[in-house]
């Protein structure tokens, strides 16, 4: 007896093809924090799929117009989408030619407005983004996630950096950073996601963004230290034990 | 082979506790400024009080996507009632019209939780209560959010409102004085940070009376 194939079997219908989404190739957490001349901010390059490492050298940290910086985690497609959208928007904005361009703010709440959307519609992006940058001497730092919460902070960070990097910034972080000493700060806390998140990679960029411009590092490594006396003699304090 | 579902909610609870007090010639409105999201303190600094028109202040809480949202098309709207009457809305116009807000995403809603305080056309406080969906009341006090059921029964106690039942109706205004209605508001965040996991870091308090409008900052635990 042949039984006929509904519809929601393998083949789905126009309808759904817009719906729930999974990411497939994602980037992990990306920090930022402001710094006595701007914004400074981190991300590794890795782009997983899945438990794979599949990517190693995207480029997570991007420039947008003038005067804003965006880091992305999540679904690295979305986050190209995202990019094409704000590409326009810029272009909008330069072919004014009227003097005036689109400061951090203005990018953070575009970006807001085009997640939440999406999110209304059930097909969100899906991407955590980090949107810093200076403009009249205003630094701005802000976040926003896939289904629209945003805020603005003098750091934030996505993923697992809101578990691990944030306490560390909460500790140590002072309105008056020098350049070195918020990069130590940054290197600290991707060092602790490199310990401690499966999907991060040793390999990240450091960008910055001050009224003069922006500037993204060269990737390079972080040193890492795995001799820690707990690991090395695994058994003093429990005689007996292996 | 079943394939790995990644699944995703459209809401989330940012946290946090808002209360009113309407008093005979004041009101007081109050929320605190922790922005959590599951076991995360996102950010210790975020107003979840915003000014709807010149004696009309709402303070949500609930997920704040959707707070935000609700703010731009509740201030939109005011706009356009300014162009069309020359004048500022009534906080109980405000009322309804947040109320009619509400309802219209009915069938996909604003996860928002509001308190809405101002003063009426006679200068007396007044403050509305709301659902998610837009079911509002008159109240002369109101908490709403993760800390409301730890400071309803307190302001119950303490401010001895009469039943909206009784007959002839029996004003819900508290006859406590501005200062002491300030008080009492610092207490009930306290006393609810004590205990409520989403509700801390500072409370934003602000204060509407015939002389205008201020607010004050009180620091609550960090914890």
């Amino acid at each position: 007896m042949v039984s006929s194939q509904s519809e929601s079997g393998l083949l789905s219908s126009e309808g759904d093809s817009q719906r729930t989404q999974y990411p497939y190739v994602t980037g992990t957490s990306v920090i930022g924090i402001k710094y006595k001349d701007g914004i400074l901010m981190a991300a590794d390059m890795g782009g997983s799929y899945g438990s794979t490492i599949r990517y190693k050298s995207v480029e997570r940290l991007k420039q947008v117009g003038k005067h804003s910086l965006l880091g992305a985690s999540g679904e690295i497609s979305d986050f190209q989408e995202i990019l094409r959208y704000l590409d326009e928007l810029i272009l909008h904005d330069n072919m004014w030619d009227d003097g005036n361009s689109l400061g951090p703010k203005e990018v953070h709440n575009y970006l807001t407005r085009i997640m939440y959307n999406r999110r209304n519609k059930f097909d969100p992006l899906w991407n955590s983004l980090v949107l810093g940058g200076v403009k009249n001497g205003q630094k701005y730092l802000g976040s926003v996630s896939m289904i629209g919460v945003h805020f603005e902070d003098s750091h934030v960070a996505t993923g697992f950096g809101n578990h691990l990097a944030r306490p560390i910034l909460r500790e140590e972080w002072r309105e008056d950073l020098s350049f070195e000493e918020g990069v130590k700060l940054l290197e600290k806390c991707m060092r602790n996601l490199l310990y401690r998140d499966r999907s991060a990679v040793n390999k990240l960029q450091i960008a910055k963004i001050t009224e003069d411009g922006l500037t993204i590092s060269q990737p390079y490594s972080l040193k890492t230290f795995w001799n820690f006396g707990a690991f090395q003699n695994p058994t003093v304090g429990a005689e007996g034990s292996w | 082979m079943p394939k790995e579902h990644a699944n995703w909610s459209p809401y989330d609870n940012n946290g946090g506790t808002c209360v009113a007090i309407a008093g005979a010639d004041y009101c007081v409105i109050a929320a605190d400024t922790r922005m959590s999201t599951g076991y995360s303190i996102l950010t210790r600094d975020y107003s979840k009080i915003c000014k709807l028109a010149d004696k009309s202040f709402m303070a949500s809480s609930g997920f704040q996507a959707d707070v935000k949202a609700l703010q731009k098309v509740l201030a939109s709207r005011h706009l356009i009632y300014q162009h069309q009457h020359n004048k500022q809305m009534s906080c109980p116009a405000m009322a309804q019209l947040l109320s009619n807000t509400l309802y219209y995403k009915r069938f996909f809603p604003y996860y928002a939780f509001n308190v809405l305080g101002g003063l009426d056309s006679e200068g007396k406080g007044c403050v509305f209560t709301y659902d998610a969906v837009g079911s509002y009341e008159r109240v002369g006090y109101s908490a709403q959010g993760s800390g409301a059921t730890l400071i309803t029964p307190f302001l119950d106690n303490q401010l001895k409102s009469p039943s909206p039942l009784l007959l002839p109706a029996k004003d819900a205004v508290t006859p406590l004085s501005e200062a002491e209605a300030i008080d009492l508001v610092k207490t009930c965040f306290s006393s609810a940070t004590e205990r409520d996991i989403y509700t801390g870091d500072s409370v934003e308090i602000v204060i509407l009376n015939a002389h205008g409008v201020r607010s004050e900052h009180e620091q609550l635990r960090k914890d």
